[in-house]
């Protein structure tokens, strides 16, 4: 009940006009993000989070996050009208939802994209509501060790949940690391790989990163493809959002099945690309028309769209509660908390609890408000990318150089943010994963200082990483989840063998 | 880019490019072990050295890059995926280059001014747009731009001699 009164309490901080005018414009520029190909979640919000700087944290966070869900929403526009997913998480809704629109039914598509994105993130929001405060009050007794096992537990779910090469998952995720170690270290005061560059006395910021890496490799991979776009257009009517809002509720399962994997997915770093494959997968294999998954069924929509929603808010459980963002975008969310002075965990709650609820609030009403806004304007951002790639291009160049700059306002960060772009494109290619590297670059200072506390507190003894159930479950949990591509090859050899052996007797 | 089409024009494959960037992470974990362990790897007497913890990012920088460097040298001579063609380097190219120049552009007369050239150029010689079109719109973009920031946010971005003869 308690949750309630403070739930109410968020949405008389949310429900200012001032606010709500924030979430429009959010959702608005979000769903312009998540059209465009080269700016997506994670790098527009990087851009954007200077102009913030002068906001009180609320409503700076609530603007921020409604970006995010505004990029959720636009990347299922380019998908289904132009069989170009604007975000990789909306790659599974090209499937079923590109074939409708061939077919005439765009519409539909759109309509039945749109509500299961809404209903997934509400889900997770609901669930957000109730175990957020738990799982903050859970980590308050966290000491350093507990803190260092879930970063441990974090990282190794990459390996555990990519799909990838395990080695190339580890390499990036430790560039990362090494690049947060780049600058003065924090505690011995001691200047660590800088090689006498000045410049490089702070090290790398993660947010120039983020933009080259998202915003200038993404460019360099469109280019070379050498986009044209073509799509189908988009009339939304009320008669058809009515009619598939009908034929909705026939696909509960599915939807209920999809929240499950989104909201789970989420908090655990798998993040929202796995979560909607998998929720597709899943789908396919349960349903009764599954045979006719990629002609053109809506449920092949719903099913990626639910579930890439619901992990898209569910990540920011892991980012509040406890300081660790479950995906690329949540990590530039949480550095925005570091800029605001905010320090994200289990405290937050208790200190901050405007901040916490207003921002809880505002991710039901930035949900509602998005529904209807990309529901009502969906030809205008089908527009947006009919401009031709050759004005798109420089552009975008332009919006992520300045974005870089203002980071510190060091020209230097626009020439890093050039050279992060040719590492992101030649790693996307390679299949280096960038979500891993970005989230090791972010925490890696705050991994390492657990760390090394736990290393003072044992005197050097990394038992104390076992020393009581909770640190002892987590890291064994940790350890399962990076070993688990051998242990999952292990599983399947001794089922080949266990189905091979009847057979040969 | 997993396409098949390994012997047709001017290519470079996959797994060389994965032999080549193995080689560099290589060389960055070398670099990371090698400064910690010359700021001191291991325990002092007042707790861990500050190169405690990069050694080991070091070190598992080394053996994962290893890792892969043999499992692409092991698939040199039957992998025949395509990283990159040379119409789609040289498309590349055409963003890539223009961006450093203007790069360069922003360092030397400002963010507003090289935009605004960057822009129109790209689209004049890139999109084969006409030149007023191309005009126009660098000069929307730059002009929206030197608005919402200098005068809107208050946010001061790099300024050159156009600005200031403007009086900014």
């Amino acid at each position: 009940m308690e949750e309630i009164n403070a739930l109410f309490h968020g949405f008389s901080v949310a429900l200012t006009p001032f606010n709500l005018g924030l979430m429009v414009v959010g959702i608005v520029l979000g769903v312009i993000i998540g059209v465009l190909p080269g700016l997506g979640g994670a790098n527009g919000v990087a851009i954007l989070l200077p102009l913030t700087f002068s906001m009180p944290p609320t409503s700076a966070i609530i603007m921020l996050s409604c970006i995010y869900w505004g990029a959720l929403f636009g990347g299922a526009i380019t998908s289904i009208l132009f069989n170009i997913p604007g975000e990789p998480w909306s790659v599974a809704t090209t499937f079923d939802g590109y074939p409708m629109a061939q077919d005439g039914r765009a519409g539909e598509a759109l309509t039945g994209a749109f509500t299961s994105s809404f209903v997934g993130a509400l889900v997770a929001v609901l669930m957000f509501t109730f175990i957020a405060p738990l799982v903050a009050s859970f980590a308050l007794q966290f000491g350093p060790p507990e803190f260092f096992s879930v970063y441990l537990l974090t990282f190794c779910s990459f390996v555990g949940t990519g799909k990838g090469n395990p080695f190339k998952i580890v390499a990036a995720m430790m560039l990362g690391f090494a690049m947060a170690a780049v600058g003065i270290d924090i505690v011995t005061g001691q200047l660590r790989l800088t090689f006498g560059f000045t410049e490089l006395l702070s090290g790398f910021h993660f947010l120039v990163a983020v933009i080259g890496l998202f915003g200038i490799g993404e460019i360099l991979l469109s280019m070379e493809e050498g986009l044209s776009f073509t799509g189908h257009t988009a009339k939304i009517n009320p008669k058809v959002v009515l009619e598939t809002w009908a034929k909705l509720p026939r696909y509960w399962a599915t939807s209920i099945r999809s929240c499950i994997i989104g909201c789970w997915m989420g908090i655990i770093p798998g993040g929202a690309t796995p979560a909607s494959f998998m929720s597709y997968g899943v789908a396919r294999k349960m349903s009764r028309t599954g045979d006719k998954f990629g002609t053109g069924q809506l449920e092949g929509v719903v099913a990626p769209e639910t579930a890439a929603h619901a992990a898209g808010t569910s990540a920011l459980l892991p980012m509040i509660t406890l300081g660790i963002p479950g995906s690329p975008t949540a990590a530039v969310l949480l550095g925005g908390l570091l800029i605001w002075g905010l320090q994200p965990g289990p405290l937050l709650f208790v200190e901050q609890k405007d901040f916490v609820w207003g921002l809880i609030a505002s991710m039901y009403l930035g949900n509602i408000a998005g529904l209807i806004i990309v529901l009502t304007t969906v030809p205008l951002f089908a527009a947006i990318l009919r401009v031709p790639f050759p004005i798109i291009a420089p552009v975008i160049v332009v919006i992520c150089a300045i974005g870089a700059f203002t980071v510190k306002n060091n020209i230097l960060d626009v020439w890093m943010m050039v050279v992060f772009g040719v590492v992101g494109y030649v790693f996307r290619k390679l299949d280096y994963p960038l979500a891993p590297m970005v989230l090791a670059l972010v925490l890696g200072d705050a991994a390492e200082s657990a760390f090394r506390q736990s290393m003072l507190i044992s005197q050097g003894d990394l038992t104390v990483f076992f020393s009581n159930w909770l640190v002892g479950s987590m890291t064994g949990l940790a350890l399962v989840a990076l070993f688990w591509p051998l242990i999952s090859a292990g599983l399947a050899r001794m089922r080949a063998a266990a189905t091979a052996a009847p057979r040969s007797t | 880019m997993a396409d098949n089409h390994g012997s047709a024009g001017a290519s470079a494959r996959t797994v060389v490019m994965d032999l080549v960037v193995a080689v560099l992470v290589f060389t960055l974990g070398a670099i990371v072990g090698y400064d910690s362990y010359r700021l001191g790897a291991s325990w002092g007497s007042d707790g861990p050295q500050a190169g405690y913890f990069p050694f080991y990012i070091g070190l598992l920088i080394c053996i994962c890059s290893a890792v892969i460097f043999v499992q692409s040298y092991v698939r040199l001579g039957t992998d025949r995926r395509v990283f990159v063609t040379a119409g789609q380097f040289r498309q590349v190219l055409v963003i890539l280059l223009p961006s450093a120049v203007y790069v360069f552009g922003v360092w030397l007369i400002g963010i507003y001014v090289s935009a605004a050239l960057f822009i129109t150029l790209f689209m004049r010689f890139a999109g084969h747009y006409s030149w007023l079109r191309s005009v126009v719109l660098g000069l929307v973009v730059s002009i929206t731009a030197f608005v919402l920031f200098e005068i809107w946010f208050k946010i001061p971005l790099p300024k050159g001699p156009v600005e200031r003869l403007l009086g900014f």
